[in-house]
């Protein structure tokens, strides 16, 4: 199933798209010029803008419709109308003070971090920030919300109507960049539940009010995607965002993201379908498996003249299939209310939101785009900078440091450093290689001091942490190259001596057998002599 | 001599701390004492009688050393029990709070006892402070201890028993507490009239703050957007004198404002001649008797004759105000009592097959009719297709309200003079032919209006009634001239010259004391 679901994505996200595939080239310069208009918009109106299909044969097949809520945990020591803190892991109920605990009596106090982590989120997503922003009650019983109600944003949420703007890299060898948008409808703050265990066998809940009241922005995004690929793109581009942002540590496993897909199937130019809402995601590959398992599913059901229902599903991950929630909120009334114990709030321009707006740090768009054309680097090689905590900045303060090519450096930054760091399952920060002694290896190596067979025995070297700086190392070892003219003269003489065969075959033209030549004679030096020496004597040896 | 100390105003008590005279320890026995004689009445829920005594021996110490906190240190007061007290039960007349030890005391609470207030007790009120009688509680109805004063008595052919007047409420603990001499000072809750109309059927001063004045930290609310501390006393200057220790912004509250800058507890002598009092025509109410419309009339002479300008005004839209209430009460409850649920605290009901049926039973066991009628309305009114239609209109009638006022009040008025309530205190008997609905909305005709703007109003006693039960004017201000009302009320308190209350118990003492005394002279 999970490879038909794969397959699937391609086909539904082929279909009567065009695609702003931009090659290397193409998205350096966009992204340097900071032009848009490349960008795509696949919102619904736009298939009531288009509705002369290219394709005709395509007219009439379905596509998939997606759209987005999120909810992001903010950042924040303590939680969104109390002073309680905020942590993980801390034992039941530890973390509860009475307005938690919804004790009569107790009234709500707004926390400013929260507000300025809303404000900054929408500021770094386009959007408008609401002069005056309002709470709501909204209500149902369910153990776990002690109050009855959760403190929410109905009628004018904090932030509205922004962008998203979103890549992801496809084709050959994830070459090529396509870059997307999709609209955010609103972002508001309001007040995460406690948690309910269920003991079945003994028919109890235990409840656990830590997380109740923790402060949550909820995203809500426009149905603007059409396939699983799409929106795992845009929740791991929002996750970098917030993270860069620091206003949610985006660990979509420990529950601080929590995504919501809302996934339709209709014929383009036609009104949306009956839409279902996929819960139980904790990746971000899952979603991306839910969602398309869930568009084809809605696929079937329309193709065979069946009417898809509106309902919850959850998502199985082990049978990477949805199936539907037992549907214990079914079509309720919230009773919406203002909640009368907070007053309107009001964000000045002035203070408030300049501020906040001056704190943004450069966004991971931003920061890829720099990489390209600082750099020269290659769109793909930004990603995977950018998508690693920290390795942006150890590439840039290596490529400061060092008089090697960006293009060079950035080969052993990926391949080499973040290939080890990865294989012993260890972060940026603890790289036992240094941006400083890094830069000292591809010094010596650009000086053409070490060949680059001995720097990477080098780098071995320095990744065993001795504290020993590169030239050391290649003079404790006796790395360097040869510099003796006569000594590597004596060294291809005897090699073109001792194989006469290949030399032959030289002579009559082949000329591939000089590499093997080479081969031996960096054997014999360990690979120590200059290749381009080496082989200008190996072919004046051999003309 | 101990008898009349009860009798003292809050600032003569303290000069009496302060000289010598008395200590707070044995005032405080005497309010004990007091409470337990008047326990027919019903005013208290909870006594607490240790803490009081260790308070007061505190405050005695403090005076020993001359050291007093301030103009409330060992002054005896009570609460109403919709305000949390720290582990002390807090129980909103409600089988559903019956037993609940709150974690922490309200703002109101404690602003008090840091001033070294001695805590006599929680007093009775409505469930959950919906009703206008103090007659629908899980503890019984609250007695007005006029009913057993000598003008009602001398009139009345009955038994006190059987023809005893009730206090008004939902306060009506509260004030039969002050009433009856047993405490100095209370808190009641306003919402829409719950501590003005029992301290006018009472006979008190009571204080419904400017909305914000007051915190409500602590408060178990009924309505948020109209709920306020309100203060009750047996004078204008005793109620001023608390407002300055509980007013100001609380963090704890978020719709606390900060108060006017003001340099002493001591009410300003307000020169009345230069007052323009509003006397708005609505008012004229059906069902206004005849003795209360003629009190309005006296008093408004009265600030005539003293060089006020007293002119009729409109409030069009006050008619509407108690439908309105209506709306946006039961909605706000609907909501606040969502939070009782028998998981946490307070009542928990046996039923356990399933988690939704432990929800059914708790809140029916729980809460009384009157509770479960306005948590089904509310919820009616909050539906999808019910919220433009009756909670939208009635927050939008709420606005046109609060307008009448505000513009009254930028014409040059600095007060409209109201009746607080139609009549005097009716009998339980009779009051109880009619449902809390239909009470309420007779009884808050009145004072709900204000709660509506948001405005300060302070009721005062003017005259007993042909019947010999208290009657009460109301004064409006705009927001935060809490002090000026004061002030007005002051004046006219002086000169209405209201009776205190001669109950029999006060000649029992006495006659207790004049036989000690005479022991000793022998």
């Amino acid at each position: 199933m999970a490879a038909s679901s794969a397959g699937m994505c391609t086909v539904v996200c082929n279909l009567n798209r065009q695609f702003a595939v931009h090659f290397p080239r193409t998205i350096t310069q966009n992204i340097c010029n900071n032009i848009c208009s490349r960008s795509l918009w696949t919102s619904v109106p736009r298939y009531h803008s288009q509705p002369q299909i290219k394709k005709k044969s395509a007219v009439r097949e379905l596509v998939g419709v997606v759209g987005l809520e999120i909810h992001a945990q903010i950042n924040s020591s303590t939680k969104l109308f109390s002073g309680s803190q905020v942590g993980f892991s801390a034992p039941p109920n530890s973390q509860v003070s009475f307005f938690d605990a919804s004790l009569p009596g107790t009234l709500p106090v707004l926390n400013r971090r929260c507000v300025e982590a809303a404000v900054m989120t929408g500021l770094a997503l386009d959007c408008t920030i609401n002069r005056k922003s309002l709470f709501d009650r909204k209500h149902y019983f369910y153990a776990d919300l002690p109050a009855g109600y959760q403190i929410t944003q109905q009628r004018v949420p904090i932030a509205e109507g922004g962008t998203l703007q979103y890549s992801h890299l496809i084709g050959h060898k994830q070459g090529q960049v396509v870059t997307k948008s999709v609209r955010i409808k609103q972002i508001q703050l309001e007040q995460d539940s406690g948690k309910s265990l269920h003991d079945e066998n003994r028919s109890q809940t235990f409840i656990d009010l830590n997380r109740a009241g923790v402060g949550l922005m909820e995203l809500v995004m426009e149905p603007d995607m059409q396939c699983g690929e799409e929106a795992a793109a845009a929740v791991r581009e929002l996750q970098l965002i917030l993270q860069t942002l620091g206003t949610c540590q985006g660990n979509m496993a420990e529950g601080q993201l929590r995504v919501d897909a809302n996934v339709s199937v209709h014929r383009p130019g036609e009104p949306l379908g009956v839409r279902t809402e996929v819960k139980n995601i904790n990746s971000a590959r899952f979603l991306a498996r839910a969602i398309d398992y869930e568009i084809e599913r809605q696929m079937e059901v329309v193709g065979s003249g069946g009417t898809v229902l509106n309902e919850t599903r959850a998502f199985d991950f082990k049978s990477g299939q949805t199936i539907p929630m037992r549907d214990k909120e079914g079509l309720q009334d919230y009773r919406f209310m203002p909640e009368p114990n907070l007053p309107p709030w009001w964000c000045t321009t002035v203070v408030l939101i300049d501020a906040v707006r001056e704190r943004i740090p450069e966004l991971p768009r931003a920061t890829r785009a720099r990489l390209v054309h600082a750099f020269g680097l290659r769109p793909e090689h930004s990603f995977t900078l950018v998508n690693e905590d920290g390795l942006t900045e150890y590439f840039e303060s290596l490529a400061n440091m060092t008089r090697a090519e960006p293009k060079k450096a950035i080969g052993w930054v990926i391949k080499d450093v973040l290939g080890l760091l990865n294989q012993q399952g260890r972060n940026v920060s603890q790289s036992p290689v240094s941006p400083r002694a890094l830069a000292q290896l591809l010094d010596l190596l650009e000086d053409g001091r070490v060949s680059s067979s001995a720097a990477k025995t080098v780098f071995q070297e320095l990744w065993k942490g001795s504290g020993r700086s590169p030239a050391q190392i290649v003079e404790e070892q006796d790395l360097g190259l040869v510099d003796d003219s006569t000594e590597i003269q004596r060294i291809c003489q005897s090699v073109i001596d001792s194989h006469p065969e290949e030399v032959r075959a030289i002579r009559a033209g082949n000329r591939k057998v000089l590499n093997k030549l080479m081969g031996l004679v960096q054997k014999q030096t360990k690979g120590r002599a200059d290749p381009v020496k080496v082989r200008a004597m190996l072919e004046e040896g051999t003309s | 001599m101990i008898a009349d100390m009860l009798r003292l105003t809050i600032r003569e008590v303290s000069r009496a701390f302060r000289q010598g005279r008395i200590s707070p320890s044995e005032l405080c026995q005497k309010c004990l004492d007091r409470i337990k004689k008047t326990k027919h009445l019903n005013a208290y829920i909870t006594v607490t009688e240790e803490l009081a005594a260790r308070q007061a021996a505190a405050a005695d110490e403090r005076f020993r050393r001359g050291a007093p906190k301030g103009p409330l240190d060992g002054i005896p007061f009570a609460v109403k029990d919709n305000f949390c007290t720290e582990n002390i039960e807090t129980t909103c007349a409600s089988n559903m709070l019956k037993g609940y030890r709150p974690p922490f005391s309200a703002t109101v609470v404690q602003k008090l006892l840091d001033q070294g207030a001695v805590l006599l007790g929680k007093t009775n009120l409505d469930e959950f402070a919906m009703g206008s009688g103090s007659t629908d509680g899980a503890f019984g109805p609250v007695r007005n201890p006029w009913s057993y004063a000598a003008p009602y008595r001398d009139g009345s052919g009955a038994e006190p028993d059987s023809d005893w007047v009730i206090t008004g409420g939902s306060s009506g603990g509260s004030a039969a507490a002050v009433a009856s001499l047993s405490s100095f000072l209370a808190l009641g809750s306003d919402t829409g009239g719950s501590t003005r109309n029992p301290a006018a059927l009472c006979g008190l001063v009571s204080l419904k703050p400017t909305y914000g004045l007051l915190s409500r930290h602590g408060l178990i609310p009924l309505v948020n957007s109209m709920d306020v501390p309100g203060v009750m006393a047996r004078s204008a200057q005793d109620v001023a004198t608390a407002l300055g220790v509980l007013q100001g912004r609380d963090v704890l509250d978020s719709t606390t404002v900060c108060p006017p800058v003001e340099h002493s507890d001591l009410l300003e002598d307000i020169d009345v001649s230069r007052l323009h009092v509003g006397i708005p025509k609505e008012y004229h109410a059906p069902g206004l008797s005849r003795e209360t419309l003629a009190q309005w009339g006296r008093v408004a002479d009265m600030l005539e004759r003293a060089g006020a300008r007293v002119e009729t005004m409109s409030l069009p839209h006050t008619q509407y105000s108690i439908v309105c209430y209506h709306v946006l009460c039961c909605a706000e409850v609907a909501s606040n009592m969502a939070r009782f649920d028998g998981l946490q605290y307070g009542h928990r009901s046996a039923v356990d097959s399933s988690t939704d049926a432990l929800y059914a039973a708790t809140r029916l066991e729980g809460f009384n009719e009157v509770v479960r009628g306005r948590i089904l309305s509310g919820n009616y009114f909050l539906l999808k297709r019910s919220y433009l239609r009756y909670f939208v209109k009635a927050q939008q009638v709420r606005r046109l309200i609060a307008r009448d006022f505000a513009q009254v009040f930028r014409s040059g008025v600095h007060l409209l003079l109201t009746p607080t309530t139609l009549g005097h205190a009716p009998t339980h008997a009779h009051f109880i032919q009619e449902d809390n609905r239909t009470r309420s909305s007779q009884e808050d005709v009145f004072t709900q209006s204000v709660n509506m703007a948001g405005l300060p109003a302070v009721t005062v006693p003017t005259a007993l009634s042909g019947r010999g039960l208290p009657i009460g004017l109301q004064l409006i201000g705009a927001a935060l001239q809490d002090r000026r009302l004061l002030a007005v009320a002051g004046w006219l308190e002086r000169e209405v010259a209201f009776p205190g209350i001669q109950l029999p118990w006060d000649t029992e003492e006495e006659d207790g004391e004049r036989a000690e005394r005479g022991q000793t002279a022998l």
